[in-house]
């Protein structure tokens, strides 16, 4: 069995699945119950100024009769008033010493609500701090939450006044909602914050109601713009972990990645792309806490699988592979190729290669099932079949090399080869 | 107790005729299978329908929210989309053809989701279509079962005015007088022709005769053109001794009184041989059974490997308890007081192929005796007459279609029929 220990800037937690700051971890019923159905930390709902919530608050997609694919919520930070929230946190961290035990933060904007906060919150014990700086909605018109995060000045200064009164770990949480990731997690880091996490939920709107022609979420006749989670925004979210992994700066502090991890696979997944810590939120909200134990034996049975002793074996691993297009090998071919013994006759390959990528498969009729065969000469290796195909291992890409050599785009232009020919 | 009727309380002729494939209960329960179709292109279902259903765009519309448009998918290529939901064996058709067969997993509930969209178009009365402008021809119609509807239904959307004649007076032919009530509902079937009809532009004329109350001629020389679709005749006739007992009765016709008379007043024996093994022995034998008949059993010349019913169909008469005698071939019916009292059969073994390709049953000289007090003879239809050799006959302007030419298949195979009349009637009235 792997050892899930985490290590998080000294933060011990018994495995690296913690609760994103939400609804899930703002009061101590739900904490302790999440502690108890094993997870290995909480980023306690952020902190701030007295609030006050509307209702409704969520919206989602779903797709193909899959529910909630991609969340939406307009819910701002804790409006519980702070000093019950602290008593709980105390409580918390109490019961379970070790469970990482991180706190939200969102002060107004000034030096001294930062350094008061801060004391307060590490009075309760807490681990670490997270500076919510994504917030994308009510917080921002304020000049905080997504306001702060998407202009680096002002985040680098708000980190400077944390650092000057925060003795505990300081994790800068970052919003998606910018051209780039990057300039506002190297201001955070410059300015002292010691670990980063990423994505914060991005600006959406989910849907309008056909009848009412409001869009998601409704509140009273009016919606607004909310920020979106769940499943659908993981590839993005890896995309932007990714390139905090790739920067010479940003790399040096650990991550916690956040955005639409429901299995342990999409956790593996953010580890390799070099993710510490995963938060956890839409799945626990749809599902419960109870996600908790495939998320552990999941990932441990994966691990174990590899040969990974411990998680830091794997972590990171494979931003290396993630290079720039005219990196790569241009005489790298693979070519589709369909097993008849398993091909249903759904003819998707087909209708998909026929009118959305090269016409490169060959329908012979049939009654009632059409016999699909590849026409190995204009097959360009694109995988749109094999993504398409219901049946697992039917489409295969089999490798055949344009040439033995190693060649990218750069070198072919230098050596001035032959474009394709049309 | 030899032949009776009354067998039954209400109450248990009710749950005996209950609609066995019930619809779905809500959009969340349909949306289920519907997500689960995987649209596949150039369909092997839709290649496996008579009518052509493009199956997948129906299911697709389901999952949109666009059931006005799964409805009309589903009629513009059936217009008794509604009825062969319910009774079309899918299982040798579009469900036999679902590629989830080939992953062996279970296919797509196409009837079932067929019948969801239909419904809720029948139940909300949708106009689907709209008639074009009148073109100024008259076609008469005989016959108002399936192909005679579908037929009908297509010539007045091209704006032709259409007369049907029907000899019954009820129309919907053997989907509303030759199909288990558990299948298809009395009521079911005059709600579907009410739909099709309120496209406007047909008119019905009931309890009118083809040969005695209206003549060939005389239609042929009022309409543009005249559509024959007066389905099969009796069923065959058994050729032995003792056919013409009390006792012995004709498959279509004990199916005909079930839903023209009302389940109580068929009258129905305590053992009830069944001769034959199609859909129609089938709906003959359950239906006995629901009626109150404490034996019924199911012989069959030929083995299950011949038999022209599926499976599906084999299991609900297991199901209610009939017995099935496999390779056993009517000989002798014999009685008293002219009455049948005893079927003697011979035992059969399995010879070369004959025309259909199936194993001949040929006698091994062994006999049997089944104690019986009803014979129902369900060994296929002949058509009345060889009126109707094709789609277009030689008379001009006289054309044809559906189990009067086919000699009795499927009612989707009678609706596709309908539809390839009226393009030859259109094409005629075009030529003109």
């Amino acid at each position: 069995m792997a050892n899930l220990q985490t290590n998080f800037l000294g933060i011990q937690s018994p495995n690296p699945f913690w609760l994103a700051s939400a609804p899930p971890t703002d009061k101590k019923v739900n904490v302790l119950r999440a502690f108890e159905a094993g997870w290995g930390g909480v980023v306690w709902k952020t902190l701030g100024s007295q609030v006050k919530n509307v209702s409704s608050r969520y919206s989602a997609v779903d797709y193909h009769g899959s529910r909630v694919m991609g969340f939406n919520n307009i819910e701002l930070i804790s409006d519980r008033p702070l000093e019950l929230n602290l008593r709980e946190i105390k409580e918390c961290v109490r019961l379970f010493p070790d469970r990482a035990m991180i706190v939200s933060l969102m002060a107004d904007n000034d030096r001294q609500s930062w350094h008061e906060l801060i004391k307060k919150v590490e009075d309760t014990g807490a681990h670490g701090l997270e500076l919510n700086f994504g917030c994308p909605h009510g917080m921002t018109e304020r000049g905080m939450g997504a306001a702060v995060g998407q202009d680096p000045a002002i985040a680098r200064l708000v980190v400077e006044w944390v650092m000057e009164a925060a003795t505990i770990p300081v994790i800068t949480k970052l919003t998606p909602n910018v051209h780039s990731v990057v300039p506002t997690g190297r201001a955070a880091v410059e300015a002292g914050s010691q670990g980063l996490s990423l994505i914060n939920t991005i600006q959406s709107v989910t849907g309008v109601d056909l009848d009412t022609f409001v869009p998601n979420p409704n509140v009273g006749g009016m919606s607004t713009f909310g920020g979106y989670c769940g499943p659908a925004v993981k590839p993005i979210a890896l995309k932007m972990l990714t390139t905090i992994a790739q920067d010479p700066v940003t790399s040096k502090a650990p991550v916690s990645g956040i955005g639409g991890i429901g299995t342990w696979k999409d956790a593996a997944e953010f580890m390799l792309l070099g993710a510490t810590t995963v938060q956890v939120c839409t799945a626990a909200m749809k599902y419960g806490f109870r996600i908790i134990e495939d998320l552990c034996e999941g990932l441990s049975n994966w691990m174990d699988e590899k040969g990974f002793g411990s998680i830091y074996d794997f972590i990171g691993r494979s931003v290396p592979t993630l290079t720039h297009w005219e990196d790569l090998d241009i005489n790298y071919h693979i070519v589709a190729h369909i097993d008849p013994a398993k091909c249903i006759h759904c003819g998707l390959c087909y209708i998909a290669c026929e009118d959305g990528s090269h016409q490169a498969i060959d329908l012979s009729y049939g009654k009632p099932y059409n016999t699909y065969t590849i026409k190995e000469p204009e097959c360009v290796g694109c995988n749109l079949c094999k993504l398409v195909c219901p049946v697992a291992d039917c489409i295969t890409m089999v490798e055949q090399r344009k040439g033995p050599d190693y060649l990218n785009w750069k070198e072919f232009q230098r050596r001035g080869l032959p474009l394709n020919d049309h | 107790m030899a032949i009776s009727n009354h067998r039954l309380t209400t109450a248990q002729y009710e749950d005996n005729f209950r609609d066995i494939h019930p619809g779905f209960a809500t959009r969340d329960a349909a949306l289920v299978d519907a997500n689960r179709c995987l649209f596949c292109y150039d369909a092997p279902c839709t290649k496996s329908c008579p009518t052509g259903i493009d199956v997948p765009k129906f299911i697709k519309q389901i999952t949109t929210d666009n059931i006005r448009g799964s409805a009309h998918t589903i009629f513009q290529s059936n217009i008794m989309g509604g009825g062969c939901s319910r009774v079309c064996p899918v299982e040798k058709l579009c469900e036999g053809a679902c590629v989830y067969n080939l992953m062996e997993e279970e296919a797509i509930p196409i009837a079932r989701l067929q019948r969801y969209s239909t419904d809720i178009a029948m139940r909300e009365r949708w106009p689907l279509f709209v008639r074009k402008p009148a073109i100024g021809k008259r076609v008469a119609v005989v016959g108002a079962g399936p192909a005679g509807l579908s037929c009908a239904h297509v010539l007045s959307r091209e704006g032709v005015e259409v007369v049907i004649y029907e000899k019954e007076p009820k129309g919907g032919g053997l989907m509303t007088y030759g199909i288990a009530a558990y299948k298809v509902t009395p009521e079911y079937c005059e709600e579907e022709l009410d739909y099709i009809l309120s496209l406007g532009g047909i008119s019905v004329v009931y309890n009118s005769s083809l040969g005695k109350d209206i003549m060939l001629p005389a239609l042929l020389q009022e309409y543009d053109a005249v559509f024959l679709a007066y389905g099969v005749g009796l069923t065959r006739q058994l050729g032995v001794p003792g056919e013409a007992l009390e006792g012995v009765v004709d498959a279509i016709r004990f199916i005909y009184s079930i839903r023209a008379d009302g389940y109580p007043a068929v009258p129905v024996g305590d053992k009830v041989a069944v001769i034959g093994m199609g859909m129609t022995a089938i709906d003959a034998a359950t239906q006995a059974k629901r009626l109150g008949a404490s034996e019924v059993t199911l012989v069959y010349r030929r083995s299950q490997d011949e038999m022209p019913c599926t499976m599906t169909e084999l299991e609900i008469a297991k199901l209610d308890g009939c017995r099935v005698l496999w390779l056993a071939a009517p000989l002798e019916l014999t009685g008293e007081d002219g009455r049948v009292t005893h079927l003697r059969c011979s035992v059969m073994r399995l010879g070369d192929p004959d025309d259909s390709g199936r194993r001949s049953p040929v006698p091994t000289g062994e006999t049997f005796t089944l104690e019986v007090d009803m014979v129902i003879k369900a060994t296929g239809q002949k058509p009345y007459g060889e009126l109707a050799p094709a789609v277009a006959t030689d008379t001009k302007g006289l054309f044809a279609g559906g189990d009067c030419v086919n000699g009795g298949k499927e009612v989707v195979d009678a609706v596709e029929a309908g539809k390839n009349g009226a393009a030859a009637i259109m094409k005629y009235l075009g030529s003109r």
